[in-house]
């Protein structure tokens, strides 16, 4: 199994009462809250951790991309991923992702995307995602044209990257007289295209069509092994069998010498994490549009955003938080059910500092990765 | 005034089509287009109405248990699907009256043909944009602050929020809310085309807003009748963006006296 260090970066050093009075971390929480003296030490700090992963023997580092929340500081994560590419020597760099729909401009992400993939020597990985449907009220797109200005993205950024240019382009959202990339991708045909969802159905039916790399974000483990199977499923009914490589879990992992102390130490982050900046109106998070008429009927408003402790976090397999024993048995029992070969991890999380951060790092580099990185358990 | 509600198929889209009249023949014909919250329901405004008019009431391609075809996109797209309504059906000499929505459809028909229009009542319409006037954003609340926001008379508010609604108008007021954020999600609510185009509107008109109006704010009428050459415009003291809801025989009255007046001067001349 692969071991990606997972960074959503957020704005952790903040008096997190301040999103409760707010009612929402996104989109209106008003942004004098950000102090750049704090931000710029956020900044340079969780990169170190990211070179610290790299350094630890993790496979990959991951950057994603979310708009205007204290939630996660990288509304343009290429800058980011620029920094590391060259930093980051060994590991493989993803940006899980770039929400493809928020651009007028795919052709952008397509520059950038082979630019870092260049940089890096061919160690990136391109992720693509809608966004989470707060950000169609933050940046204006029509949540509406969503899933279609997705797809058409993809088409756009994936013949960008593989035909010889110049070549026109005439979709419905973007047209092109003149689409000639400079630079290629350095990788061929191009980076190993990754899909973060949470579980959408046309996501995943349309993720396991392509090949691409189904990461599945912020689930109880029951669900993500469902989700995991629908993607085996649909690769079925697409003529293949998919692998086990082909699915990436998303979690949080905490160690410490117990399980009560680890439970102890992770507690208060974790449940910021969950409680405060996840907090959002059930308007805010799913403006109409964003999904299907169909899908939305199934959704009710007070399945969102009810608020966990990290034991029932724990508990439902959202996290993984325990002693080194701990952690390693039900990380296996969780590959076993569900079937995946990469996980991401969240080692810092929510208002997890520094010192704990770098602690739980070495933790999981020393007691956790070695057990698996050698296993390539499942069907390779 | 009793009423007819039926499915048909007008222009292409099956529709719903509400309709009422005096029993007597020859009345006029008003054709009112409803507003983001749909017409699943003939209201008292528009039993109002049809004392004295012909009324008909479309539910809009997109909205309640009307169809939803692929074309639909732009609120240009409804202005185009009305323009086609009125030849198909051959009407003449229409009286067109629109509220929010589907006023700011009215409007995008009318500066392309008003050779089957008699006159225009925009009522609480959307469409224009008026820069530094602070709009409430309908898409972030929960239905209930959505529906407070619009009314200005709170009471009024509590008794629409009191009354049952059932699973299958829940389903339309989903499907209603759906289609608007694709009509009107960005500009929000408006088209910075539409302006400069009002002043081919050569019907009389009537510009008929709510005093409290937070959606769309009065200077928003205002500008309206700046824009449309001879434009009235008659304000409803204490009314919020929803004026057929909140101030049903006030509105109806004003829309009322407006066409009647048009209609005698016509008559005159």
């Amino acid at each position: 199994m692969k071991f990606f260090n997972f960074h959503l970066m957020p704005y952790a050093d903040m008096d997190v009462s301040l999103i409760r009075e707010h009612g929402s971390a996104w989109v209106t929480f008003p942004n004098r809250h950000y102090d750049p003296k704090v931000g710029a030490d956020l900044y340079n700090r969780y990169l170190d951790e990211l070179e610290y992963a790299d350094q630890l023997g993790f496979d990959g580092v991951c950057v994603n991309e979310h708009h205007q929340t204290p939630y996660g500081l990288m509304p343009v994560p290429g800058v980011l991923a620029g920094a590391l590419a060259r930093s980051v020597k060994r590991a493989r760099i993803a940006i899980l992702g770039r929400a493809l729909p928020l651009v007028n401009n795919p052709l952008n992400i397509a520059e950038e995307f082979a630019m870092l993939d260049n940089l890096c020597r061919g160690r990136f990985i391109a992720g693509f995602v809608r966004g989470i449907g707060a950000e169609y009220h933050s940046t204006g797109v029509n949540p509406a044209e969503s899933l279609a200005r997705f797809q058409e993205a993809h088409d756009l950024i994936i013949r960008a990257w593989t035909e010889p240019g110049p070549f026109e382009f005439d979709g419905e959202y973007y047209h092109y007289k003149y689409v000639n990339l400079w630079p290629r991708p350095y990788q061929d045909p191009h980076p190993p295209v990754w899909v973060p969802s949470q579980g959408s159905a046309e996501t995943i039916a349309w993720a396991a069509r392509h090949r691409y790399t189904y990461c599945q974000t912020l689930g109880a483990i029951k669900t993500v092994a469902g989700f995991f199977d629908k993607y085996r499923e649909e690769a079925d009914k697409a003529g293949y069998a998919a692998t086990w490589d082909q699915c990436a879990w998303s979690t949080t992992i905490y160690v410490a010498e117990t399980d009560e102390q680890a439970l102890r130490e992770a507690g208060p982050h974790a449940e910021a994490i969950q409680n405060e900046f996840l907090r959002m109106p059930f308007e805010m998070l799913l403006p109409p549009g964003y999904t299907s008429l169909e899908s939305f009927r199934h959704i009710q408003p007070d399945m969102i955003g009810k608020p966990q402790t990290v034991r029932s976090l724990n508990d439902a397999g959202v996290i993984i938080i325990g002693s080194p024993s701990t952690v390693r048995e039900r990380l296996a029992a969780y590959q076993e059910l569900a079937g995946f070969n990469t996980v991401l991890v969240k080692t810092q999380f929510g208002t997890l500092p520094a010192d704990m951060t770098r602690r739980n790092m070495e933790a999981i580099a020393r007691e956790v990765l070695p057990y698996f990185q050698e296993a390539g358990a499942g069907p390779a | 005034m009793s009423h007819t509600e039926a499915m048909h198929v007008l222009a292409g889209v099956r529709v719903k089509l509400m309709q009422g009249g005096p029993p007597t023949p020859g009345a006029r014909t008003m054709l009112f287009l409803h507003g983001a919250g749909g017409a699943s329901q003939w209201l008292p405004f528009m039993d109002l109405l049809a004392r004295d008019f012909d009324l008909r009431v479309p539910e809009h391609p997109g909205f309640g248990d009307s169809d939803t075809p692929d074309w639909l996109k732009r609120v240009e797209d409804l202005a185009y699907y009305y323009l086609d309504v009125l030849q198909e059906l051959d009407l003449t000499g229409v009286h067109l009256v629109g509220h929010s929505l589907g006023g700011w459809t009215a409007a995008a028909l009318a500066i392309k043909d008003c050779s089957r229009i008699k006159s225009l009542t925009l009522i609480s319409a959307a469409g224009v944009h008026v820069h530094g006037v602070a709009r409430i954003d309908n898409f972030m609340g929960n239905p209930e602050q959505s529906l407070r926001a619009l009314i200005h008379d709170q009471s009024v508010a509590d008794q629409l929020l009191a009354l049952d609604v059932p699973p299958e108008e829940r389903e339309r007021q989903l499907k209603n809310r759906f289609t608007t954020a694709r009509l009107v999600w960005q500009p929000r609510s408006y088209d910075p085309y539409l302006p400069p185009w009002l002043h081919r509107i050569r019907v009389p008109t009537h510009v008929l807003w709510g005093e409290h109006d937070r959606l769309f704010p009065l200077p928003i009428g205002h500008e309206y009748q700046r824009l449309i050459p001879g434009a009235r415009l008659t304000v409803l003291p204490g009314c919020g963006h929803l004026p057929p809801i909140e101030q049903p025989q006030p509105c109806a009255r004003a829309v009322t006296q407006f066409v009647q007046a048009v209609c005698a001067q016509e008559g005159r001349a």
